[in-house]
């Protein structure tokens, strides 16, 4: 009965989990165009000798060349360079916006699932509400409010996507309430604040946190969107929507103007699909090994 | 002195249903009491309620007490079970594959009883998680607190899950079906860990089962309870020599034994009731084999055998004698 060792491997962790996911040829594609654009963003300075707003007049809708890869803007100014600096704009909007709309919208739903009662009723019937509107719908009405801008833009995602937090922790935290393991916890004196933070909130965290990575990628276009609307990150600051919104009058005279940041934003996107794809199916392996007695 | 556990004339409902009911028992330091009866019969209801988790359930103690070293729980508010529960009054769960949570490491898990309940830092929580570990048997103990449950094999959990419930120092431990998610050879570890706990500690051990094996082999008394009332409370020996109930009988009778002829293994026909549809009477009379009319109308009073137990059977003379 005496085993070598009383403890077998451990299944993957969190590290474990991103290796997996980089693993396999679709994550490996995606995970990398992603570090590849957020590098580029971070040293956005490094890679191109021309600055975002240095207006060149007589170097305007230059086609993409070597001096300058993806052509000139109607001002004169280096496409690649606003692109780099857009995707600090789009990237660090997006990704702000859903942190905050995740850490609300946890500590909603984890409340609303754990202690029932009004407060449930009440959250969930906001969730629903919210909901039922579509986010761009949400996010115009309070970029309304708030005002146009970086800080309006961020907002207005982290509202929208509140309440598919708020309801999937909710539901995760009632499933988890249940688990034999917190009536253990319980019948050994464990309050309400150790159960919901050190048992319940740690255990509902993978499907939230691969849920926030998908809903990375909606922020993104959100953005983008609001951008085009003129409604996000106000000029000279370059975000992917606002340069699209700006070359969709000389659609035919410059495409590359539009053409590269709808690529920006298409590519990204996709590429946080997948890999939020290859993140679940190698979580999924991991829930499977799990479950092994 | 007063025993360390008394339960009086316990009645408990939930939702208007009486699920307990008149129910006493004592247990004192250095005792196991088993607790045995089959599903629905009020087992681990008994356990919830002396660990004051009956609210959870949305239960109420409706007559009655439980004295918990000369302390009325009922006495006790939210802030005071919870002091209780953990430290003087360890729990094991039963199954011990659920029992841990898998996102924590197993030495966190157990190092946060002692942290609250003894109110030791760190690293003293540690030591004597490692301490208790060593105590329990386990092996490299210092692996197993790094590791996650699902690294560890079922008997090894419900150690850890016994080094959780003794972390805290407890005086009582009430363990709920300790053995049953767990195979042969590890039940029978598990039990003689439980009873070394309380020959070497002078802990009392609640133990609720349905193997009346588990109960030959660790207790000292036996309370069997059917359809929320106590049929027979006696100690051991007698009770499995000469069973004075026709219930405490029958599930003697259920267990298997060497040498026994091929079909003789006895089942008891029928389950019991739903608790809405307890009969008049004994309750055990409709599957009752020596059941007369008096059985049918009459509930049979609690009335003391000749060796100091306690059963609830108009026949009981007869059957034993």
């Amino acid at each position: 009965m005496t085993a070598p060792s009383p403890v077998s491997s451990a299944l993957p962790g969190g590290l474990g989990v991103l290796r997996a996911a980089f693993g396999r040829p679709s994550g490996a594609i995606a995970g990398g165009w992603l570090v590849l654009i957020v590098l580029g963003a971070i040293f956005a300075p490094l890679l191109t000798p021309y600055a975002y707003d240095a207006q060149v007049l007589k170097e305007a809708f230059q086609p993409p060349s070597l001096a300058h890869p993806l052509g000139t803007d109607e001002f004169g100014r280096d496409l690649l360079t606003r692109m780099l600096y857009g995707a600090r704009t789009s990237l660090s909007v997006s990704s702000v916006s859903i942190l905050i709309s995740v850490a609300a919208g946890m500590t909603l739903g984890a409340a609303a699932g754990y202690f029932g009662g009004f407060f449930d009723r009440a959250v969930t019937a906001v969730a629903d509400l919210t909901w039922s509107f579509p986010e761009i719908l949400i996010a115009l009405i309070l970029v309304a409010i708030i005002g146009p801008g970086v800080s309006g833009t961020m907002a207005a995602i982290a509202v929208a996507y509140l309440a598919q937090f708020a309801r999937l922790t909710r539901a995760q935290i009632m499933t988890l309430k249940a688990e034999t393991y917190v009536e253990a916890a319980r019948s050994l004196g464990a309050g309400h604040a150790h159960i919901l933070f050190r048992h319940l909130i740690p255990n509902a965290l993978a499907p939230v946190l691969v849920s926030a990575m998908l809903a990375t990628g909606d922020a993104i276009i959100l953005e983008a969107t609001l951008g085009f609307f003129g409604l996000g990150a106000q000029p000279p600051t370059p975000s992917w929507g606002s340069m699209m919104s700006s070359g969709s009058a000389l659609l035919f005279k410059a495409p590359w103007i539009i053409v590269f940041p709808g690529l920006a934003v298409a590519t990204t996107v996709i590429a946080i699909n997948l890999f939020g794809d290859a993140l679940i199916a190698a979580l999924d392996i991991r829930d499977k090994l799990g479950s092994k007695p | 002195m007063s025993p360390l556990l008394s339960i009086e004339r316990l009645s408990v409902a939930i939702g208007g249903v009486t699920l307990l009911d008149d129910i006493s028992l004592s247990l004192d330091r250095g005792q196991i009491l088993g607790l045995v009866g089959e599903s629905g019969s009020g087992k681990s209801l008994t356990a919830l309620t002396v660990t004051g988790l009956l609210p959870l359930i949305g239960g109420r103690i409706a007559s009655g007490r439980i004295l918990f070293d000369g302390t009325d729980l009922a006495s006790l508010g939210p802030a005071g079970l919870r002091k209780l529960r953990g430290g003087r009054i360890g729990f094991v769960m039963q199954n011990p594959m659920t029992a841990l949570d898998p996102v924590q490491r197993i030495g966190e898990q157990i190092d946060v009883v002692s942290r609250l309940h003894l109110g030791l830092s760190g690293e003293a929580a540690r030591a004597r998680t490692l301490d208790l570990m060593g105590q329990l048997r386990i092996p490299e103990a210092a692996a197993v607190a790094e590791a996650y449950p699902h690294q560890l094999s079922g008997g090894m959990k419900q150690r850890i899950v016994i080094a959780m419930a003794l972390a805290g120092e407890p005086d009582l431990i009430v363990a709920d079906e300790p053995t049953t998610a767990l195979d042969v050879t590890v039940q029978a570890q598990i039990i003689q860990i439980l009873t070394g706990l309380v020959r070497e500690r002078g802990l009392a051990l609640l133990l609720i089962t349905h193997d009346m094996g588990v109960v030959a082999q660790a207790c000292d008394r036996v309370a069997v309870l059917y359809a929320g009332r106590v049929a027979e409370e006696r100690a051991v020996d007698p009770l499995f020599e000469r069973p004075a109930h026709p219930y405490a009988a029958a599930l003697i009778g259920c267990i298997p034994r060497e040498g026994m002829a091929e079909g003789s293994l006895k089942g008891i026909a029928g389950s019991v009731p739903p608790a809405t549809q307890f009969p008049p009477g004994c309750r055990f009379h409709p599957r009752c084999p020596h059941a007369v009319d008096i059985c049918r109308t009459e509930r049979p009073l609690l009335r003391e055998t000749p060796d100091g137990g306690l059963v609830a059977c108009h026949l009981a003379e007869r059957i034993a004698g």
